[in-house]
């Protein structure tokens, strides 16, 4: 496998952050894998633009940042502005389209997803977004099995809102499959 | 799921090392980036049977640690530069008195508040000298998770060794990124217990005395012996004293046990060193981006090497010189304008193939800045 390196942004609050850790840890905790995740510190995260990375690889991890991913999630125009320079051309970038007007210029595989409007007409909580976008993420890149992220949705997910985390997941999960299609055609 | 196996970040493991080591008791102001220490002891720790106490500054945590300490604990705290800067007066009292102590310091940029969410490694020479007068110290240094937990086991180890305080130099990277972790087994790693007197109630117990061995047994404060702990200058009592013999022969004492057993203390590993005729000296976080590309320029073929020091002071000169011994070039990679490169300097044969591969704006140091700078030392240009 290709070492994952993974850029996901988005603004304080959405979750960004909270989902990239949950990535790692199925990586690491259920595949075997190695992992680090870091994240930006500060203003950023607290309203800014909140920024994490995420490597994964079978091999060890030396140095812990990403510097030019070959995935790369923006859930803000802020962050796609931001961070659309730094992407490996040609590589994966997933947005939001509720969120994000991308641009045709930029050099990788733009996919566009109908995440957020997804989340609130079928589920009707936004809480469980960055759950979907996770589930996109994974069924675009099989970097890890839905089934690691669901063992580490239940073990840090209070109960009562399990469900709506897995359901969040699945709907990010045939979302992702269906821009995976379209990638073939 | 390996039951043993954490996925948490560096400041969490640092926890669950000093857990494993026998901490007892914990004393501490939570300041970036190192909050997460109290955070997780403080929840953690009273489950063990421990005691948390926050207190109202930096000052306080290290005096409350000294206390508890005297009476049997393990004891820890945990800062960052600021913080780190409030403590270098009690730093000094224990170990004048010789009272065994763990510190944590995870830096961030300084001087001052300086630049708090951001990596440093500006503290090094603080660490060995930020408290006054002659001495000695020991400061462990590490570069990831397995490595933060065995060196920080071995923090108390040697601090009840030596009857000493001991630093753990962390910074921001190591101390907030998560990676995996594989939890040691209980009893894997050896643990160093407090050496008490066999001396029994009513039998004078002189705290100052040193053994034939050097060693000073302890007798927990507040139990059968009464005896007097200063931060003057004190004979076998532990009353002060202005005896120029006196005088002379405690910090001979306090420099020479720490200093002679430079040895025993030195930690390092060694990566690619067989052949290499560049050497990157490096520590902490920047060793991660330095091993990145010491891995990538073996690839191409080029005979690069990493020493990467663990024990930071006493400075293993020994190590240093004998490792270098046969490199063209020496690099240093730190995170400061270069406060291990002149200890290199020192140390090796001929200085003047030791240079500085270093980055101060707060920003990890990455492996192609490093490339850069080799070309550039080699004489190839950008």
């Amino acid at each position: 496998m290709e070492r994952f390196r993974l850029v996901f942004s988005g603004s304080g609050g959405q979750g960004v952050i909270t989902a990239s850790i949950i990535l790692a840890e199925a990586a690491v905790l259920y595949e075997n894998m190695n992992a680090v995740q870091s994240q930006v510190y500060g203003p950023a995260a607290r309203g800014g633009a909140a920024r994490s990375d995420v490597l994964i690889s079978e091999k060890t991890i030396d140095f812990p940042k990403v510097t030019h991913p070959n995935v790369l999630v923006c859930l803000t125009q802020t962050a796609y502005n931001m961070y659309n320079p730094i992407i490996r051309p040609g590589s994966l970038l997933i947005t939001d389209s509720r969120y994000v007007k991308t641009e045709s210029k930029v050099d990788a595989r733009q996919r566009e997803l109908p995440l957020y409007a997804t989340v609130m007409e079928k589920i009707g909580n936004p809480i469980v977004f960055n759950i979907c976008v996770l589930g996109a993420l994974i069924a675009l890149t099989d970097v890890v099995k839905p089934q690691s992220v669901v063992s580490v949705l239940s073990s840090r997910v209070p109960e009562n809102f399990l469900d709506m985390n897995r359901y969040a997941l699945d709907l990010g999960l045939e979302i992702g499959r269906g821009a995976k299609q379209i990638k073939k055609d | 799921m390996k039951k043993n196996i954490k996925f948490i970040q560096g400041n969490e493991v640092c926890v669950e090392a000093a857990l494993y080591a026998g901490l007892d008791f914990f004393a501490g102001y939570p300041i970036t980036p190192s909050t997460e220490i109290s955070e997780h002891l403080s929840k953690r720790l009273p489950e063990k049977g421990g005691k948390f106490l926050q207190m109202e500054d930096e000052i306080a945590s290290l005096c409350a640690i000294i206390g508890a300490s005297l009476t049997g604990c393990k004891v820890l705290t945990a800062t960052s530069g600021p913080g780190f800067s409030l403590m270098q007066e009690a730093l000094g009292y224990a170990i004048m008195a010789e009272i065994p102590c763990v510190i944590v310091n995870v830096q961030r940029g300084g001087p001052s508040t300086g630049n708090p969410t951001h990596v440093s490694q500006g503290d090094v020479n603080q660490a060995r000298w930020g408290t006054h007068g002659d001495h000695a110290i020991i400061v462990l240094t590490a570069s990831n998770h397995q490595d933060l937990f065995n060196i920080t086991v071995d923090a108390f180890n040697l601090a009840e060794t030596y009857r000493t305080p001991v630093i753990l130099l962390f910074d921001e990277v190591i101390g907030h990124m998560r990676e995996k972790l594989v939890m040691p087994e209980k009893g894997e790693i050896e643990l160093v217990d407090r050496l008490r007197t066999s001396l029994g109630e009513g039998i004078d117990y002189h705290p100052y005395l040193p053994r034939e061995d050097g060693r000073l047994p302890m007798s927990d404060f507040g139990g059968v012996h009464r005896y007097n702990v200063t931060g003057l200058f004190h004979d076998m009592w532990g009353f002060p004293s202005d005896n120029p013999q006196v005088v002379h022969g405690l910090i001979r004492h306090l420099v020479d046990k720490i200093e002679n057993n430079v040895h025993q203390i030195a930690r390092f590993k060694e990566f690619f060193m067989e052949d290499a005729r560049t050497v990157l000296v490096s520590y902490g976080a920047a060793a991660r981006s330095a091993l990145h590309i010491t891995k990538n320029r073996r690839a191409r073929g080029e005979r690069v090497g990493l020493l990467e020091l663990q024990s930071l002071w006493p400075f293993p000169s020994h190590i240093v010189r004998e490792k270098c011994a046969s490199a063209q070039k020496v690099i240093v990679v730190e995170m400061n304008v270069g406060q291990i490169l002149k200890e290199v300097k020192n140390a090796v044969d001929n200085p003047e193939k030791v240079f500085l591969a270093n980055r101060v704006d707060g920003e990890l140091i990455t492996p192609t800045d490093i490339k850069s700078i080799m070309r550039l030392i080699h004489g190839k240009g950008v």
